[in-house]
């Protein structure tokens, strides 16, 4: 007995001393980055995919026209070198690199991607991100099966390596747009040998098939377990790369993530779970980086259902609700408190219109439209999909409701799909909700309110609105454009089918040897500008 | 034995086609779609995904078609994973389960089998006592309690082993005590039962007064009567290991098959939801019949009809 205690104390000692050398610090040495991806990606086909982890690996794999600067997420050159808009903003001329090679050795050309917008428009397969290709001519009719012959839309191959794109109106964000993987190539002689190319179930994507012009390829994928891209020795740039490998691991649970990243085995997470926030910022604020980012968490209004067809009700609800308390006591990741709906600064833009905090004001409206602190006005039902954290948020605008207005709240949960579908039956009163924009401009924010739009679900409609959304999408002078929104905007927040709460942070842990991963709104870090350095000892 | 053996899969099949149709049924009737998602796409596209899928067909006329290929063995693609199919994840992951679920049966037969029949040799001892109430420890702390706990002690504190991951042979070890923890408890607690009750009958008094060592008397007269409880327990038990737990599998991101009962469903991944609950079905079925014969092999006064 004193024996086997004896050596038990021995391997306490020997590992308590020899610490293993980590992975994150294997990483460090070689160059091997380690990155929390959240959950199993769908696929790594840019045309069939629709997910941030799926976007986190395609942007290694895959490289579009343009690439964004890691800090300020202007466009810089990447597949193109260079581009040519016309003076009235429709058409755009790309001159592709001569030097650009696909990881099989073929050049890149403008066949490539001409034949890879047309895979994604093409009906049968039904890709989800097609209408992200609306913005090109007559792109919508041959998607929706309208227009059957592809010469008609508005690509257009000039020779190998000049690719013009002409589009239905100027479209000031159309650079930006270039970035989402919807507009990314690929090759289509792979995807031809592996299975039908304009239908789903394609084999491509496996790593033994995979053909890509990214500054990594694919090397591994071992489901629910492990993606290992390498560098790229065709890639154009491949100087500039310093990373050797990226892992990917796909960590659904955010406890399992942390636990990874204290014991050294990621560089990057995802997310941080909400109550080790403060203990992160106690302890070690080094770690944490919380940035802000490109979205707004808010609650939807049902305008078909009485009570809430009343604007004033709408209002008063909106003018009711302390979004400070909530980002301090809640929340509690620096996110912004939001009295308006498109995030401050995007593209230049930030609404001058509010919903401010006025208890006051909110009395008085709901005492115009006949309910006088709150008497005769029927129970609200608030609708969350059912997790934690929203349901700590419904509870507290509840509470700041029954406080401030005198109305009684119901709070009701639902499974993800269930509530989705709720949503989008208009089965609710009032529900929460979260809106990432696909690019940074306040069109992002501003056009799924149109009537009968399908991200609007309120069953909200203004025809001036309306109007004012298109105008801005025909509008060639950007100040005038951003005018425009301001007041389409003004009309949203007045009209109030949108309850806005508080505007994203994304929040995560950073070993700090994880360099060029700089905060931008998009949360987008290229990785051919991120490199490991160890800290000296 | 044949022809018991022969009856039975007869007998699962209807068992099969009502499990598949109840299961067809059901998941389409709930409410949320499989292409639902936060960003909704345009309703054309949207309907030519779910014609993609044949979710445009009438209800009936997918029944039979699903049937139809269930009968190859074919359970369709998945809708979540473009590229795989649900036969190809199933392959993938139950493997890792299997696995996994061999080394906690492990455990949990090694730990449970002692501690049960240590504590039935003296009931209502310390030696009865302790390990049957760490049985009963071991029953009340779940695995989502267990499984951080083992990770914060060997893995945080002591650094013995990785927090989660897959890829070393002493990445089995916190899962594999996680999830055999559990299950030895309750194998504890059902061998104890089972030995008490042997121990009592008449032939165990015989052989005693024949003058056979207790050591004899346990191991060759009660031991195979005292099992009787725990290998009812553990064929569904088995069945249950073997196909993964979702839970330790999210706590130790193990890349198994039982994330997908819960995954899919959530999903609405129609495919891969009739996927797993028919294959789980199987499995089930399969092990039942085992533990039958094997259960007619250790009670005599058992037989084959």
């Amino acid at each position: 007995m004193k024996q086997l205690l004896l050596i038990a104390i021995a391997m306490l000692a020997i590992t308590g001393c020899g610490k293993r050398e980590t992975r994150v610090e294997q990483g460090n040495r070689d160059q091997i980055l380690h990155l929390g991806n959240g959950t199993e990606p769908q696929d790594l086909d840019p045309h069939i995919v629709t997910g941030v982890p799926e976007h986190h690996l395609i942007t290694a794999l895959l490289e579009g026209l343009v690439g964004l600067d890691p800090k300020d997420l202007r466009p810089v050159p990447g597949g193109a070198e260079r581009w040519e808009t016309s003076a009235d903003g429709t058409v755009y001329t790309f001159y592709l690199r001569k030097n650009a090679k696909w990881s099989n050795g073929d050049p890149v050309t403008a066949h490539d991607f001409l034949n890879s917008f047309k895979r994604i428009l093409t009906p049968s397969l039904a890709s989800e991100y097609a209408y992200m290709l609306y913005v090109a001519k007559n792109a919508e009719a041959y998607n929706t099966g309208k227009l059957a012959d592809f010469s008609e839309v508005g690509f257009k191959v000039l020779d190998d390596h000049t690719l013009q794109v002409q589009l239905n109106n100027p479209t000031p964000y159309f650079l930006s747009l270039l970035n989402h993987y919807s507009w990314y190539p690929v090759h289509l002689p792979t995807v031809e040998k592996h299975g039908p190319v304009h239908e789903r179930g394609n084999r491509w994507t496996r790593p033994e098939n995979f053909v890509g012009n990214g500054p990594f390829i694919l090397d591994k994928w071992r489901e629910n377990q492990i993606i290992i891209v390498k560098k790229s020795p065709t890639y154009w740039n491949a100087d500039i790369v310093r990373l050797k490998e990226i892992h990917f691991y796909p960590i659904d649970s955010d406890d399992t993530e942390e636990r990874a990243f204290r014991s050294g085995q990621l560089h990057v997470t995802q997310t941080v779970p909400l109550p080790k926030i403060d203990v992160y910022k106690r302890e070690k604020p080094d770690l944490l980086r919380i940035d802000t980012y490109l979205g707004c968490y808010y609650y939807r209004v049902n305008v078909t259902k009485p009570p809430l067809d009343n604007k004033e009700v709408r209002r008063a609800l909106a003018m009711a609700i302390d979004r400070e308390n909530i980002v301090k006591h809640i929340t509690k990741a620096g996110q912004i408190p939001a009295h308006h709906f498109t995030p401050p600064g995007t593209a230049g833009y930030t609404a001058e219109a509010r919903i401010p905090m006025d208890v006051d004001a909110a009395k008085k409206l709901l005492a115009e439209a006949g309910y006088p602190d709150g008497k005769g006005l029927p129970t609200i039902e608030i609708l969350y999909n059912t997790s934690e954290g929203h349901k700590v948020i419904a509870e507290a605008i509840q509470q700041m409701w029954k406080k401030n207005l005198n109305i009684d709240v119901q709070l009701v949960n639902q499974e993800w799909k269930v509530y989705l579908d709720s949503q989008k039956q208009l089965n609710y009163q009032i529900c929460r909700a979260g809106w990432i924009g696909d690019y940074p401009d306040p069109n992002s924010f501003l056009d799924m309110w149109l009537t009968g739009g399908g991200n609007n679900q309120t069953g909200w409609s203004n025809s001036e609105y309306d109007q004012l959304i298109r105008e801005a999408s025909r509008a060639a002078d950007p100040q005038k454009r951003m005018e425009i929104f301001q007041k389409a905007e003004a009309i949203l927040l007045d009209e109030a089918p949108v309850i806005p709460i508080y505007f994203y942070t994304r929040n995560f842990l950073i070993q700090p040897s994880v360099k060029g991963w700089h905060p931008n709104i998009l949360d987008h870090h290229p990785y051919q500008h991120v490199h490991l350095e160890a800290a000296k000892k | 034995m044949l022809r018991f053996i022969l009856r039975r899969i007869l007998q699962a099949i209807p068992v099969l086609i009502i499990i598949a149709t109840l299961t067809f049924f059901m998941v389409r009737l709930a409410p949320g779609k499989p292409f639902d998602a936060e960003k909704a796409t345009t309703p054309e596209i949207r309907a030519r995904l779910e014609a993609h899928y044949g979710l445009d067909k009438p209800l009936l006329q997918q029944y039979f078609s699903y049937m139809g290929n269930l009968v190859k063995g074919d359970f369709g693609p998945s809708f979540k994973y473009a590229n795989r199919s649900v036969n190809e994840l199933i392959a993938a992951s139950f493997p890792v389960s299997l696995e996994l679920g061999a080394y906690a049966m492990c455990i949990a037969l090694m730990l449970g089998l002692l501690a049960g029949v240590i504590a039935s040799l003296k009931p209502n001892s310390p030696t009865d006592y302790v390990p049957m109430s760490m049985a009963m420890v071991g029953i009340c702390l779940p695995t989502f309690v267990m499984g951080p706990l083992l990770i914060l002690v060997f893995g945080l504190t002591l650094g013995w082993f990785n927090t989660s991951g897959w890829f070393f042979p002493s990445d089995r070890v916190l899962p594999a005590l996680t999830l055999g923890g559990y299950y030895a408890a309750y194998t504890a607690r059902l061998a104890r039962g089972g030995m008490l009750e042997i121990m009592h009958q008449d032939f165990i008094r015989t052989a005693r007064a024949k003058g056979a060592s207790e050591k004899r008397v346990v191991l060759r007269h009660a031991l195979k009567g005292g099992l009787l409880p725990v290998v009812s327990f553990i064929g569904p038990a088995i069945a249950g290991l073997v196909s993964g737990s979702f839970v330790v599998e999210m706590i130790f991101q193990i890349p198994g098959l039982g994330r997908y009962f819960v995954t899919s469903a959530l999903n609405r991944d129609y495919a891969m939801v009739m996927g797993t609950v028919i294959f789980f079905a199987v499995l089930i079925l399969v092990m039942n019949l085992i533990v039958d014969i094997v259960l007619v092999w250790l009670n005599p006064k058992l037989r084959f009809d």
